[in-house]
């Protein structure tokens, strides 16, 4: 039998890696979006995890709507992907420093 | 089951379809229709929430959507704010090719999602209000394609934006578990039972604050603030920094005090550290700025420092201080930067502080309102910034804490330096260009109306004041 804390914990590291990932990636926006869609999974993971242990469906109703907005999110990041390389010509996130002050 | 609650959104998402629609069958210059199909739908909208005002609070849609007074005072203040950014927005757009129905869609939409977050009764319905707000927001900085910043303020707001969704999400995970429900009132409930929760609680109450605070813009998590404001088309600018505001500020209300309200001394201690930094840093920063739109971002970081301080001494007289200052603080900032709009013309953004030199020869009208609103955000008397300013710092000395008040004051002085600096570079310096200003009628009228609503505003607030008092007991 897997407890509960072993879900939270995979949970965790997942969530970890994701925001470890925004704040470490400095080549490619890409890798972004992956960092993104993996936070809302490890979101997922947590939701389900406490869904089951509770007895409770609403935790996975919650998965559900979170995944329809995860990928209208992705789509709408992709768009912006596809409107800033015709700009830029550049998908690397060191480049994206035209603005300071 | 009745729907009568949800009339201001079932209104809203029907018109917005319908605009979708009619949009697309309409040639190039007929496009004006659109523009007033979405400004009838937002009146129209404002009258309905506003005729809610006086009705009791009601729960609907199996305990996910609540009708409250608070609820209908902060969508009319949201739908007439954006109606108000649609006018200034209309010429601009028409300069620059890009008046499409798009844009009335997605900020339509993004409306919507702010009733929705405004109504919330469940963890469910304030993220998915939430997302629909940021992906509408997403979509309309990029809205001007061929624009290299604009793209790169927007794919730096979508990042961090969704990385402040995701923080949001976490916490709600957490509290889910800790509390076994997504219903607001069962969450608090929950929480006011003696428990070994604590630890968890707390935990969660982390992440949903950074996740607020994200998109509050408050310091530490402002980063976003200047890119996004400076590298949007100037209308996204306008429409971002007001009606989005009061949105954050109700979704607070909700999360904070309805479903955490256990937890107050330790979110208390959260928002004190949120605010002062917020006061400290954007004050400062925007001294150094030479472009308008990214000193009023740091301006709005300072804002929000102040609407925080509001919502932590946690006491009625505190929270509608915080509405109050929310709602005049929309108004201050479409005023803000509609003058940036109404001095910029077609390939000419008016965008450096430098633009501004000589307003008084060119339009001493116009350099009157903008006086007027510099004065407010400054928090000058008569207008209606000091009195939004003194309520809330009122609210927190009287839960004895009096050293914040100080630090208030003392960085709000320091910011009025760099507002009465546009002041000066309006009515003592030489203009650069001698081009006529040129003003369509429509931006006349709302920039004279939103000038003249802060001064009166500031004159007579008590009858806002009332309605705010009035909602929240």
């Amino acid at each position: 039998m897997i407890a509960l804390s072993d879900y939270l914990i995979l949970g965790a590291i997942l969530f970890g890696l994701s925001v470890a990932g925004i704040f470490l990636n400095r080549k490619n926006v890409i890798i972004l979006l992956m960092a993104i869609e993996l936070m809302l999974l490890a979101v997922n993971m947590n939701f389900i995890a406490f869904s089951y242990f509770l007895g409770d469906i609403a935790g996975q109703v919650f998965v559900f709507f979170i995944l329809t907005v995860a990928a209208a999110e992705a789509a709408i990041g992709l768009a912006i992907l596809v409107v800033l390389f015709r700009n830029r010509q550049t998908i690397n996130v060191d480049d994206l420093d035209t603005m300071k002050g | 089951m009745t729907f009568a609650p949800l009339a201001t959104e079932i209104f809203l998402l029907s018109m917005a379809c319908i605009i979708l629609i009619v949009d697309v069958f309409l040639r190039d210059e007929r496009r004006v229709l659109s523009y007033a199909l979405a400004q009838l739908t937002l009146l129209a909208g404002a009258l309905i929430s506003w005729s809610m005002l006086g009705n009791e609070t009601q729960v609907v849609l199996h305990g996910t959507f609540v009708s409250d007074p608070m609820a209908a005072l902060l969508k009319t203040s949201i739908l007439l704010v954006t109606v108000g950014v649609f006018m200034y927005s209309r010429s601009y757009l028409v300069e620059r090719d890009i008046f499409r129905g798009e844009f009335y869609v997605l900020g339509l939409f993004a409306v919507l999602g702010m009733l929705v977050l405004v109504s919330a009764h469940s963890l469910l319905t304030i993220y998915l209000g939430l997302e629909l707000l940021s992906l509408s927001l997403y979509a309309l900085v990029a809205f001007q394609r061929d624009s290299a910043a604009a793209s790169e303020a927007a794919m730096k707001y979508f990042v961090l934006g969704a990385l402040a969704s995701g923080m949001l999400l976490y916490g709600i995970s957490m509290l889910y578990g800790a509390t076994g429900s997504l219903d607001i009132g069962e969450v608090a409930e929950a929480i006011a039972l003696p428990g070994e929760q604590g630890i968890i609680l707390v935990f969660a109450l982390c992440f949903i604050v950074v996740g607020l605070a994200f998109k509050f813009g408050a310091v530490p998590f402002h980063m976003w603030v200047p890119d996004v404001y400076h590298g949007a088309p100037t209308p996204v600018t306008l429409f971002i920094g007001s009606a989005p505001k009061i949105a954050a500020f109700a979704m607070a209300m909700r999360l904070l005090t309805e479903a955490l309200g256990g937890l107050y001394g330790s979110w208390q201690d959260m928002l004190t550290i949120l605010a002062v930094l917020s006061l400290v840093i954007g004050n400062v920063i925007a001294i150094a700025q030479t472009n308008i739109k990214r000193m009023l971002a740091y301006s709005t970081i300072a804002h929000v420092g102040f609407l925080l301080l509001g919502l932590l001494a946690g006491t009625t007289e505190g929270f509608s201080a915080s509405m109050f200052y929310a709602i005049t603080y929309a108004l201050m900032a479409i005023g803000g930067f509609g003058m940036v709009i109404l001095l910029s013309r077609a390939g000419f953004e008016a965008d450096r502080l430098d633009d501004f030199k000589g307003l008084n020869d060119r339009s001493p009208w116009f350099a009157f309102m903008m006086l007027i609103l510099m004065l407010s955000m400054a928090g000058v008397p008569p207008t209606v910034g000091f009195y939004a300013k003194l309520a809330v710092l009122q609210a927190v000395i009287h839960v004895d804490m009096v050293w914040l008040a100080v630090v208030a004051v003392f960085f709000s002085i320091i910011g009025a330096f760099y507002y009465i600096r546009i002041v000066k570079l309006m009515y003592f310096d030489a203009p650069e260009g001698d081009a006529p200003l040129a003003v369509s009628p429509d931006m006349q009228i709302a920039m004279s109306l939103n000038g003249l609503a802060v001064l009166t505003l500031g004159i007579f607030p008590g009858g806002l004041m009332a309605v705010c008092n009035a909602v929240l007991s």
